[in-house]
């Protein structure tokens, strides 16, 4: 730490809790200390969306024969009209708008009450089930997703065998239960892991509460559902925001059931469509579907965000 | 009938408690058998696999099937797990360092644009991984990083989870007595931190390395778009690759290849996850109560 840099930083910087006294003495490198994270945050954070804003209002001229390099042209918001008069990339923003509105309600819930049950006083194997429930997060997702697809696989799955002897056929993979069949997989991966954030929320509540409730004679559901629930509201606003980004990211599910279930098209998911444009080398495509994806998140969780801390108890 | 004195709770609603561990069970049920599924079905061979009760054993063939995995394409899959490693060991240190150093800043001292740079850390572990893949592959590919060690090494290198989680745990944890104490006996801002800070902040430390460990060893969308050389794949994209390569021809890799691959890149997290747990688990509190 040179002199130098002390000095500059002098007078800038006031260290907390010591206002006046230590500022005078010496100065507090702050800049120093934060460039090893700013300085990679902004070059693979900052930049990459500052990148793909630019490139999405771009796009390659080839010359007809090919012969000579393509050249980039302005092309304004053409892109995104592209992108948005595209009916593959329509569906597939409809597509993973419809599986979260069912499927993060859903988990949520499932989560919710599985961490109110664990929470309950007299619940036996506690320590057991909350590993079991959290084992699935701690699979690698690709592995778990390879491991649905096999579940679900016709002719390898033991879920179609089992409904064959009972006379059903069954068939996850056709195109009515892909979105099922990917909303279990999602659900299954991520229960446990939300559970766990509640349940932690849960744990934090006061002891007293419940049993002061208990001697005015309120029930076990009563305290769950008028105590407990809106003491962790802060809990839940937290895990429907992951979630809602999660969704708005799913790739790696549809990816890899498409290896057993053909029939799923590459442009099942956003992500999914942006990746195959950038393999079709449609780089300025690519861009313009990230950034429409990237707003959608955006004003949904940020939506979700100011809609409860609007109706009162913010994060 | 049993007589002797009960906890209140118990006597009063043996239904009700019933009720619930059945709930429960079923639950974990759930939760549990595809795990089962992938421990059982990786110790058959490829033709049992077809036949018979997947949730149950067959000819015992894990050895075989493990062995098959080593050899398969010319044990390339030694070379996954350690680029898995080098990825995962490599990104998750380094972040770890940097976020701890950038939250103690963040906690620690008082500086104009303190709140906005914490602000659009926050706003960066909001942003979907996913949308930062593909400009970063375009970047990347623009300077000639693309398939190599870096462009899977650098973005993990940078975690704004990390340094939120830093930031919390050195604002909680580090006394602005101990600072002002290295202060007087004359020790460096840097020192100070190095020595001191960092000690008390070691249990955020693990947390921090753990989560971010998680990350790049699962993350698969980054890796794929970035490595198309195998030999610098991680294993999440290998396997994968192996799996894709189905149906008939010289380079078709079985099912049982696929899902013992599959079950045994998952050890090393499982382990992770289980001796590590308070670690984790405070992880996710200091998330969950901001």
């Amino acid at each position: 730490m040179t002199t130098a840099l002390r000095e500059r930083a002098a007078g800038r910087t006031v260290p907390a809790g010591t206002r006046g006294t230590g500022r005078r003495r010496r100065g507090r490198p702050v800049a120093l200390f934060l460039a090893p994270f700013l300085v990679p945050f902004a070059a693979l954070y900052l930049a990459p969306i500052g990148y793909t804003v630019y490139q999405s209002l771009f796009r390659m001229h080839r010359s007809g024969l090919g012969l000579t390099a393509p050249t980039q042209v302005f092309a304004g918001l053409s892109n995104y009209a592209t992108a948005l008069g595209d009916a593959d990339f329509r569906g597939s923003l409809l597509r993973v708008l419809l599986i979260g509105l069912v499927q993060v309600p859903l988990m949520l819930l499932i989560a919710l009450g599985l961490a109110l049950l664990l929470d309950a006083r007299s619940t036996l194997f506690k320590r057991f089930f909350r590993l079991a429930f959290f084992l699935p997060y701690a699979l690698p997702g690709v592995v778990g997703a390879i491991m649905w697809s096999y579940l679900v696989a016709p002719g390898l799955s033991p879920i179609t065998a089992a409904a064959h002897h009972l006379g059903l056929h069954l068939d996850l993979t056709s195109n009515a239960m892909l979105a099922p069949t990917i909303g279990n997989m999602l659900t299954w991966g991520w229960t446990g892991y939300n559970m766990l954030i509640i349940y932690s929320a849960l744990q934090a509540i006061p002891a007293e509460l419940s049993e002061a409730a208990t001697m005015d004679g309120c029930s076990a559901f009563g305290i769950a559902w008028r105590i407990k629930v809106p003491l962790v509201r802060p809990a839940l606003v937290l895990t429907t925001v992951f979630s809602i980004i999660g969704t708005a990211q799913l790739y790696n599910e549809p990816a890899i059931l498409h290896n057993v279930a053909p029939n799923l098209s590459s442009s099942y998911t956003p992500i999914y469509a942006a990746y195959d444009a950038v393999n079709a080398n449609n780089f300025n495509a690519a861009a313009a579907e990230s950034v429409i994806l990237a707003l959608l998140a955006f004003v949904l969780s940020f939506g979700f965000l100011k809609l409860v801390q609007r109706r009162g108890g913010a994060l | 009938m049993n007589t002797s004195p009960q906890p209140v709770g118990t006597r009063r609603a043996p239904l009700s408690r019933w009720l619930v561990l059945g709930v429960l069970l079923i639950a974990s049920v759930y939760f549990l058998a595809p795990v089962w599924w992938l421990l059982v079905s990786s110790t058959k061979t490829n033709a049992d696999l077809f036949s018979g009760n997947g949730f149950w054993f067959a000819h015992f063939a894990l050895f075989a099937n493990v062995h098959q995995v080593f050899a398969q394409q010319g044990g390339i899959y030694w070379q996954w797990l350690a680029n898995s490693a080098l990825y995962a060991v490599g990104g998750a240190a380094v972040s770890t360092l940097i976020a701890a150093l950038a939250g103690y800043t963040l906690a620690k001292y008082r500086f104009r644009g303190r709140e906005l740079t914490f602000n659009s850390v926050l706003a960066a572990v909001l942003v979907p991984q996913p949308l930062l893949a593909v400009p970063l592959y375009l970047m990347f590919s623009q300077i000639h990083l693309v398939n190599t060690y870096w462009a899977v090494l650098l973005p993990s290198m940078v975690s704004p989870f990390g340094v939120y989680l830093a930031r919390i745990y050195a604002g909680a944890s580090v006394p602005d007595e101990l600072i002002e104490a290295g202060r007087i006996d004359g020790a460096g801002e840097f020192r100070i931190f190095a020595t001191i800070a960092l000690r008390v902040m070691s249990p955020a430390l693990v947390t921090i390395f753990l989560f971010q460990f998680v990350a790049i060893w699962t993350n698969y969308l980054l890796p794929v778009l970035m490595l198309a050389n195998d030999h610098l794949q991680p294993v999440t994209v290998g396997i994968v690759g192996w799996q894709a390569q189905r149906g008939i021809g010289p380079s078709a890799v079985p099912f049982n290849i696929v899902i013992t691959a599959a079950m045994i890149s998952a050890i090393p997290l499982v382990v992770l996850f289980l001796s590590l747990q308070r670690f984790w688990r405070s992880g996710l509190v200091a998330g969950s109560t901001k």
